[in-house]
């Protein structure tokens, strides 16, 4: 494993907003074919992470590396322009435009020529359905639909989907399920999966272990923005992780919390 | 892990199959620019027969309200793009009697060509509609204030500098035959340039909406800004693009209007941008921004022209006009939002 180049590799990275320390030392690997998850407590700073692996962040200290080389997002332009896809908790989507309009939203398929180039209603829509399909999603097949009719795991699907057509090599999913359903983050998850047997690098933040040990195969754990534990699947418990994930809180408190949350 | 099937038997798989041809026609009513246009019928079938015997219908009650329209349609279609992107523009009150009082200043009192007196009347109007953006974009100060803010600044502006300038705060314009033909005459049937105008933007402006990438970002913007950054859209040269048209359409109606009656005053016009706002929300334009049709902020466009130049036709009283738009103003805005619920709320798990 550790001889392989990782896609995005972090050193030592630092990141404040002012006076306030957000990320300390953080030093990571994301390789190719695997899913990262990273877990962590609320304000531990996962999202502030990901940001800085996605352009929108500059990191104050430390280096990032994409195969191997030192490099610098600009602006979320940049990382998106070298593959790196960031899908959010709505799945990025825009619920007034059809499947195939935001499919293409900023890189639309044009026909004609010139000033006259005109927007390719017909193959936007046929790529977007067939993409869709592909991942699973068999019972939407018309472009023309409004996104806002379709299911949250639906729409996390269509970015996804959208992410890896567009030739992602890093997808970044910030909590996809927190809002679903279990079926539907089930579904999600399965595609997390797809993604990976496609050969892409996902990094992926929940808060519910079964999600995480579900499609895990490398987990990082943030407290208070720095890496409390980094390791592998099957090198810790359930128990450990929970238990690291909360943020060092005490097993008995942890233990009722699980149970009444799989309750749920 | 749950497996393909178990998924696609989800909720409302069913009742998708069984009512997909009812439910599609209820679905065409219920688009926005389907309502506009219907509504648009009644009220013109309303005028049409409490103001036959007025000659509503007739070339000169046709092209009363059809030119009524055409002053507001002109900028009402930019404004709806800005309202979709998730903007608003009100200074267009004030930059209407800029644009009128720039042209007549530059052309009727220094005697300037018009053809320079467009060019400096359009260059300010983008000018105030590149601050508006710029405005906008650096400081994310909502737009409504901030054009609430230009709309002073420049009508007091307009003012101060025509006193200035011409110690007068109306202004004669004589236009040649060429420019009265092309911005301010009446044509056939008595329709004004302005018409003309109107109706070749609103092909113009329905193409690019619709039919160009252009259209898609705009829908982008307003439907999440963020995820339409992240996508690689522009947005603030997008947003500042926006604001310039809107400001260049209204300068358009204003320069019109000028050189059709030979005359500009420094006025602000307020009545205006409730116009055009309502307008545009009549088309079914959603205030919350993220969709809206061209076809339907021409229908809107058309509905106020017709309830406010038509009352004059019926043996009505013309303060009625204002209670029909009113009315109907509210009934827009709860179509729209029911539009909405329905469109993002379809087929999700039932609440
Ligand atoms: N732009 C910012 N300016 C100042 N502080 C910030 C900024 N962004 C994040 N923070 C702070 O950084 C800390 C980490 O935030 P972050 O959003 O990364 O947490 P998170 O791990 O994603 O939490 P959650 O699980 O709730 O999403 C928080 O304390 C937050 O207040
Ligand atoms: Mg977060």
């Amino acid at each position: 494993m550790s001889d392989r180049i990782p896609i995005l590799e972090l050193r030592n990275v630092d990141k404040s907003f002012g006076p306030i320390d957000v990320l300390h030392d953080i030093t990571l690997k994301v390789h190719e074919g695997e899913v990262l998850c990273l877990l962590g407590d609320n304000g531990a700073g996962k999202s502030t992470l990901i940001k800085t692996l996605a352009g929108v962040y500059i990191p104050n200290a430390g280096q990032i590396l994409m195969d191997g080389e030192p490099i610098q997002f600009r602006n979320p332009r940049d990382a998106h322009n070298r593959g790196i896809a960031t899908v959010h908790q709505f799945g990025g989507t825009y619920p007034l435009m059809s499947i195939g309009r935001n499919f293409f939203v900023g890189v639309e398929p044009t026909k004609g020529w010139g000033p006259f180039k005109m927007y390719d209603r017909r193959r936007a829509n046929k790529i977007s359905i067939r993409e869709l399909q592909e991942f699973g999603i068999t019972r939407v097949d018309d472009g023309d639909r409004l996104v806002g009719g379709l299911s949250g795991g639906e729409r996390q699907s269509l970015s996804i989907a959208r992410a890896v057509y567009f030739g992602a090599r890093v997808l970044i999913l910030d909590e996809p399920t927190a809002a679903l359903g279990v079926k539907q983050a089930a579904h999600v998850l399965r595609i997390v999966n797809e993604a990976k047997r496609r050969g892409l690098a996902v990094i992926f933040i929940t808060h519910q272990v079964m999600h995480a040990l579900a499609v895990g195969d490398h987990f990082a754990v943030l407290i208070r923005g720095s890496i409390a534990a980094d390791f592998r699947k099957g090198e810790k418990s359930r128990e450990e992780i929970t238990d690291l994930m909360a943020g060092g809180e005490s097993m008995a408190d942890l233990e009722s919390n699980i149970t009444s949350d799989i309750a749920i | 892990m749950s497996s393909d099937s178990t998924y696609s038997t989800n909720d409302s798989t069913d009742n998708v199959t069984k009512g997909t041809m009812m439910s599609s026609i209820i679905a065409i009513l219920r688009r926005p620019e389907v309502g506009a246009f219907v509504g648009m019928l009644l009220v013109f079938s309303f005028f049409g027969y409490f103001g036959f015997d007025r000659n509503f219908l007739s070339p000169f009650g046709t092209s009363s309200w059809v030119n009524a329209a055409s002053t507001v349609g002109i900028i009402a279609i930019p404004v709806g793009f800005l309202m979709i992107a998730g903007e608003l523009d009100i200074s267009i009150g004030a930059v209407v009697p800029a644009a009128k009082m720039s042209i007549a200043i530059a052309c009727g009192h220094y005697g300037l060509p018009i053809l320079m007196g467009l060019l400096i009347t359009f260059a300010i109007a983008a000018f105030i509609g590149w601050v508006n953006g710029t405005i906008v974009t650096r400081t994310n100060v909502p737009s409504l204030i901030v054009t609430l803010a230009t709309l002073f600044a420049v009508s007091g502006l307009t003012l101060f500098l025509s006193l200035l300038l011409t110690d007068r705060t109306t202004q004669a314009l004589y236009s040649p035959d060429w420019a009265k033909e092309l911005f301010g005459a009446y044509h056939f049937w008595g329709f004004q340039s302005s018409v003309f105008w109107w109706v070749g933007l609103a092909i113009v402006f329905f193409l690019v909406l619709h039919h160009s990438p252009w259209g898609n970002w705009i829908f982008a913007l307003g439907g999440d800004k963020e995820s339409a950054r992240n996508a690689g859209v522009p947005i603030n040269r997008l947003k500042i693009a926006l604001f310039m048209l809107a400001s260049m359409a209204a300068a358009l109606s204003g320069v019109s209007e000028t050189i059709l009656s030979n005359s500009a005053t420094t006025t602000t016009n307020f009545a205006l941008i409730f116009n055009t706002i309502i307008a545009v929300v009549v088309g079914g334009v959603l205030l919350t921004g993220g969709f809206g049709t061209v076809p339907g902020i021409f229908f809107g466009t058309a509905t106020l022209g017709i309830v406010q130049q038509g009352i004059g036709y019926t043996p009505f009283d013309r303060n009625l006009s204002s209670l029909i738009i009113g009315v109907m103003l509210l009934i827009a805005v709860l179509m729209n939002n029911t539009f909405r619920r329905m469109a993002t709320t379809m087929s999700t798990t039932k609440r």
